[in-house]
């Protein structure tokens, strides 16, 4: 089937993929911070676009919750944190962004090898939706893994949560339920994040998790 | 309203998280948090004797059963041990009441959650409930707001929530699967509407959840690849929550793996799960086993004693069949009571001694009798000297898979061993040889941690059949 609908879904998820990349070789955290507010916005526009097409109006409400909450609530108030805190510098990877966008690739293909093999069974939109969902979740993965400061980790996790959101929605009919746990998910992780992050500058005068290695319990 | 055990079981942990929350005083609240956790464990076991009917949203079966009675006995043997073990770091001020409300607080809502967790009968729910446990936990891990303490609850956090959504991936997937044979909705979440089609779903689907669960909540149960985050959590926390953390949320994360391998069993098409979990569990056991011998932090070595026993009863389910299941579930149970025994002993020992250093400690039998004593006792009943309770369970996992796979057998005893070398050799730099260390006397309440033992003691010489056919029951359910 395809039609429309279905290239235009086609399109948005694929567009998350696009920018999960962008997110990877993004080396200044304001540059990162805008750049997963596009990702959370697509993620909205995905949302709201499998709502129209799967006439399911409640997942309109998970498109609302990406929209405002992930595109505008939380990269404002980390844009805050990051100037309370003065680490507006360069952040390093760990990894090198050839290497990273190398691996990145490899991850994509192997999620559609994956998934794209194993739902040969269900309709198209649903399947592709599934591989790039699972393209998103593990780019999430490889952000939290290549940086080593504890923003940008965060921003990992929360483009990993985008990527399950989408593979949620893109499963027709599935219980509101879930939509709403993982929305509500990553508010309680974001309330958990901002107080860790505050007290991680009460002790540490840093948020580099490099310099947070130093005190782990077994090099004393 | 009708209100049964069910939903007490559920509802007190949550209203006394509402009211601890809202109360000052450090006694009062201690007390509270014991009665809270009495009266649900009082309401769980009356399951036992009245099994209320399952509904959409909750379930009890002989499985979960077993599951929330030692849920909730041990966190309330816990929450007595707590109230002595919080009452000191108040008066040395390590917490302060504003903390220990907090605490307090906080200690019912990851009870609510795990028993939420135990009782869900929607794999959505239950995936919820386990991120609201480890959430709670990650709060508590960070209470002392050291920066050992906010790393490992930084570290805690980040693991155990790719944990959890490699977890939520795995629950989408099955709903996927269930979808085109249940229809869309709400019970194609159901898990005992899944496990009555399960035959019929996709089983290459089946296969990639089962991967992905398997990586998922096999982080919270801290199997070996993806265990970083336990010795931390475990040696950085208030103590109280080292003993909830080790005795029951890696059980309960455990139970969730169970209940998606019954649901692969269902299928024949789909991948046995088991050589997965075996292999694991193996290299669960036998890696926290190496691991033992160069551990300098006495709560660090009990945690990867943790790794190492989730590792046998990982392994012990993973043979499957009704006797290595009847052994991997009775070593569960005594894993739990006696390892949250060890952290009470190990509780009070640390705060006697101003540290967690084993080089810091030493002579605890001469100095601190009862403490050293209940130490050694528990350190024999964790590396399965007979006749206490491990030991059974021990052995009754490697007979069984002696007389079917001799060779994973000698792996599985050869990582028993190392682990019981490694704890003796330091357990004689801690409860023998020169006093080191401050000597004054504990104050500490000893009758939770020699109830534990006193349990695992009998269920080594005899269990009672009542105990047994329960087992069997659960075993058999397994399959």
């Amino acid at each position: 089937m395809h039609s429309i609908t279905f290239d235009i879904a086609h399109m948005l998820a694929g567009s998350l993929v696009l920018v999960s990349f962008m997110q990877l070789y993004q080396d200044r955290l304001y540059a990162l911070l805008n750049t997963f507010a596009l990702h959370a916005f697509i993620l909205a526009a995905s949302v709201a676009w499998q709502a129209f097409i799967q006439d399911a109006p409640h997942l309109y409400l998970t498109a609302m919750i990406a929209l405002v909450f992930k595109a505008i609530v939380i990269p404002v108030a980390l844009h805050r944190i990051i100037v309370k805190l003065g680490i507006h510098r360069e952040i390093e990877t760990v990894v090198g962004v050839g290497p990273t966008m190398l691996l990145g690739m490899g991850l994509v293909a192997l999620s559609m090898v994956v998934m794209l093999r194993v739902t040969s069974d269900a309709d198209p939109l649903a399947r592709e939706d599934l591989a790039f969902a699972l393209s998103v979740v593990l780019l999430g993965l490889l952000m939290m893994v290549t940086r080593r400061n504890a923003v940008s980790q965060v921003i990992g996790f929360m483009s990993l949560e985008n990527g399950l959101v989408l593979a949620a929605t893109g499963a027709k009919g599935m219980p509101l339920v879930v939509e709403i746990s993982v929305a509500f998910s990553v508010l309680i992780a974001f309330i958990v994040i901002g107080i860790f992050l505050f007290r991680i500058r009460e002790r540490f005068d840093t948020v580099d998790m490099q310099a947070m290695d130093r005190f782990r319990g077994e090099q004393r | 309203m009708r209100f049964d055990a069910l939903e007490a079981v559920l509802l007190i942990p949550l209203m006394a998280a509402a009211l601890l929350a809202a109360l000052p005083g450090y006694r009062l609240t201690a007390g509270l948090n014991v009665a809270a956790a009495l009266l649900t464990f009082l309401a769980a076991a009356s399951l036992l004797v009245v099994q209320p009917a399952s509904g959409d949203y909750l379930l009890v079966d002989d499985l979960n059963k077993v599951f929330i009675v030692l849920t909730t006995f041990v966190a309330f043997t816990t929450s007595v041990f707590s109230a002595s073990y919080i009452g000191h770091e108040i008066e040395i001020g390590r917490l302060t009441p504003a903390s220990v409300r907090f605490y307090h607080a906080m200690y019912q809502v990851l009870m609510f959650a795990m028993n939420l967790a135990l009782v869900a009968n929607n794999i959505g729910l239950m995936w919820v409930a386990i991120e609201v446990a480890t959430l709670t936990t990650v709060l508590m891990v960070g209470i002392y707001r050291t920066h050992e303490a906010l790393e490992a609850a930084w570290k805690y956090f980040i693991l155990g929530s790719v944990g959890i959504a490699l977890a939520l991936f795995g629950t989408i997937l099955v709903y996927m699967a269930a979808r085109p044979v249940i229809g869309e909705g709400l019970y194609a979440m159901v898990w005992t509407v899944l496990v009555a089609h399960a035959a019929k779903f996709d089983p290459a689907l089946l296969n990639v959840a089962f991967v992905f669960l398997l990586l998922g909540y096999g982080t919270k149960v801290g199997l070996a690849p993806l265990h970083a985050w336990l010795p931390d959590a475990h040696a950085e926390g208030p103590t109280p929550i080292s003993a909830v953390l080790s005795g029951l949320l890696l059980n309960v994360a455990l139970y969730a793996l169970l209940r998606f391998k019954m649901l692969l069993a269902v299928n024949p098409a789909a991948l046995a799960p088991g050589p997965l979990m075996v292999m694991m569990g193996l290299i669960s056991c036998v890696f926290a086993a190496l691991m033992l011998y160069r551990r300098r932090d006495i709560k660090r070595m009990f945690a990867y004693s943790s790794i190492e026993h989730m590792g046998i009863i990982v392994f012990a389910f993973g043979m499957g069949g009704s006797l290595a299941n009847f052994a991997g579930l009775l070593h569960m149970t005594m894993h739990s009571l006696t390892k949250s025994a060890i952290f009470f002993a190990v509780g009070h020992i640390a705060q006697v001694k101003g540290t967690q250093k084993i080089a810091n400690m030493g002579g605890l039998t001469v100095t601190h009798p009862v403490l050293g004593w209940g130490l050694v006792l528990g350190v024999a009943a964790i590396a399965g000297l007979p006749p206490l309770g491990i030991f059974m369970s021990e052995f009754l996992v490697l007979s069984s898979t002696f007389a079917r796979q001799p060779w994973l057998a000698a792996i599985l005893a050869l990582g028993i061993l190392l682990a019981l070398g490694g704890l003796f050799l330091r357990l004689n730099t801690i409860a023998f040889g020169e006093p080191r260390g401050p000597t004054a006397p504990a104050q500490a309440s000893y009758v939770p941690m020699f109830a534990h033992f006193a349990i695992v003691f009998v269920a080594g010489i005899y269990l009672p059949p009542q105990l047994v056919t329960g087992f069997q029951n659960v075993a058999r359910l397994l399959g």
